[in-house]
């Protein structure tokens, strides 16, 4: 009888790998969400990067894309720009900094530094701005923006957000330049 | 006589190879300033004809203006400080008769500074300029040596508020740029401008390649000289009234 419908034999068998698959994903997504809370409790001696973005708008490329390559639009840009004299704003270090100084501080650097911030929780040492200034270029045309993008302060403590989305970010593939 | 279908092919193919060339390269080279993206060609190149005879005594106006724009400040120590452009007074000997002349990068278009590196960050941009890429430099100093012209300096402290068109940082060579960023724009050097505004009219830049800019003109019709000639050096900068 059971060899006259082997595909139900089959089917059953699937099925029960399937269910014991399941709960072994499960229980591992279960232990690795321990995990992450023990883990959010234990490192809680190292600040969080605050990412502050005052200004409204698309960066260069899409937020995930920059994240993960950043330093590479960076490094390529620079090679072009000593060597060939090629000056586009796009992926400029220039245009970088003047978009993301901090409104008080005009600088990418310090404690809420758009640059030093995330860096110092990354433990990544950059050394972009032992040469290159950190600080905004005060053009007419900065300025002009900087006023209009000004924010209240609730509207900046809205924009502000604590990133654990840095551990969800794959990890990089480039070497740091 | 009318031309066979094979012998008009072969007319207008050489004709678009001829409008053509290769990309990036013109016959007839446009008078504007280049655009933003377009790289740095071996069709110009950049020089500067100093006339020592307008250069007044006590004269420094390119020298502030070359710090003023590149962000050189002084630390207080005139042996280490940086200096891009420096003023030099020959006096001769025997009748006592001094002279002034500003004294700087020579942009050779053989450049020993480029032959010692080791790294490759002493370069020659296409248009002429002798440039340090400080990525790559490692502070050697032996560019420092081999200059004739003794135009390159070293950076021995900690910088800030650097400019932002001019990035400089400690434990790297530097030198004159030629105003790299402000001829990117379509600019003259800093200390052109200011040689110009202050009535001075000693410095004269622009392109040598170019038969009809006005460089090329009094280079071709005045006498100039190089310094150290001998070298063979080819320089970009040369000098009248010496």
């Amino acid at each position: 009888m059971l060899n006259s419908n082997p595909m139900l034999h089959r089917t059953a068998w699937l099925v029960s790998v399937l269910a014991a698959g399941g709960l072994f994903a499960a229980a591992i997504t279960g232990s690795a969400h321990a995990d992450a809370d023990h883990a959010t409790k234990k490192i809680s001696r190292v600040a969080q990067p605050t990412i502050i973005i005052e200004k409204e708008g698309e960066c260069v490329e899409p937020e995930d894309v920059m994240k993960r390559d950043h330093m590479k639009f960076i490094l390529h840009q620079r090679d072009k720009t000593v060597h060939q004299g090629v000056r586009t704003e796009k992926y400029s270090l220039k245009n970088c900094v003047n978009c993301h100084a901090n409104s008080k501080t005009n600088s990418v650097l310090g404690k809420d530094g758009f640059c030093a911030s995330c860096h110092s929780y990354a433990a990544v040492s950059i050394d972009c701005f032992s040469c290159h200034t950190a600080t905004g270029e005060k053009t007419a045309a900065n300025q002009d923006k900087a006023t209009v993008d000004a924010k209240s302060p609730e509207q900046l403590g809205q924009m502000v957000t604590t990133v654990p989305a840095i551990k969800q970010a794959p990890a990089s593939t480039g070497k740091a330049p | 006589m009318s031309l066979s279908r094979r012998e008009f092919l072969g007319v207008s193919g050489a004709a678009v190879a001829a409008a053509t060339l290769a990309p990036g390269l013109r016959l007839i080279d446009l008078a504007t300033a280049r655009s933003p993206e377009e790289a740095v060609s071996t069709l110009q190149r950049w020089g500067l004809l100093i006339d020592t005879n307008q250069c007044g005594t006590g004269c420094s106006a390119c020298v502030t203006a070359c710090n003023d724009e590149n962000g050189l400040t002084s630390h207080g120590r005139p042996e280490s400080d940086a200096q891009w452009i420096r003023t030099v007074t020959l006096k001769d000997k025997e009748t006592g008769y001094a002279q002034t002349l500003p004294m700087m990068c020579q942009h050779c278009e053989e450049p020993p500074c480029v032959d010692v590196c080791p790294t490759g960050a002493s370069f020659k941009r296409d248009d002429g300029i002798v440039l340090v890429d400080k990525h790559i430099c490692i502070g050697c100093r032996y560019c420092m040596m081999a200059c004739p012209y003794k135009a390159r300096s070293f950076v021995h402290e900690d910088l800030t508020d650097q400019k932002p068109y001019a990035p400089r940082g400690k434990g790297t060579v530097e030198s004159c740029t030629l105003c790299v960023h402000r001829v990117d724009k379509g600019q003259i050097p800093a200390c052109v401008e200011a040689c110009t505004a202050d009535g001075g009219k000693a410095m004269l830049f622009g392109d040598i390649k170019d038969p009809n800019s006005e460089i090329s003109q009094r280079l071709k019709s005045q006498p100039s000289k190089q310094i150290r000639a001998d070298l063979n050096l080819n320089t970009g900068v040369r000098y009248q009234g010496l």
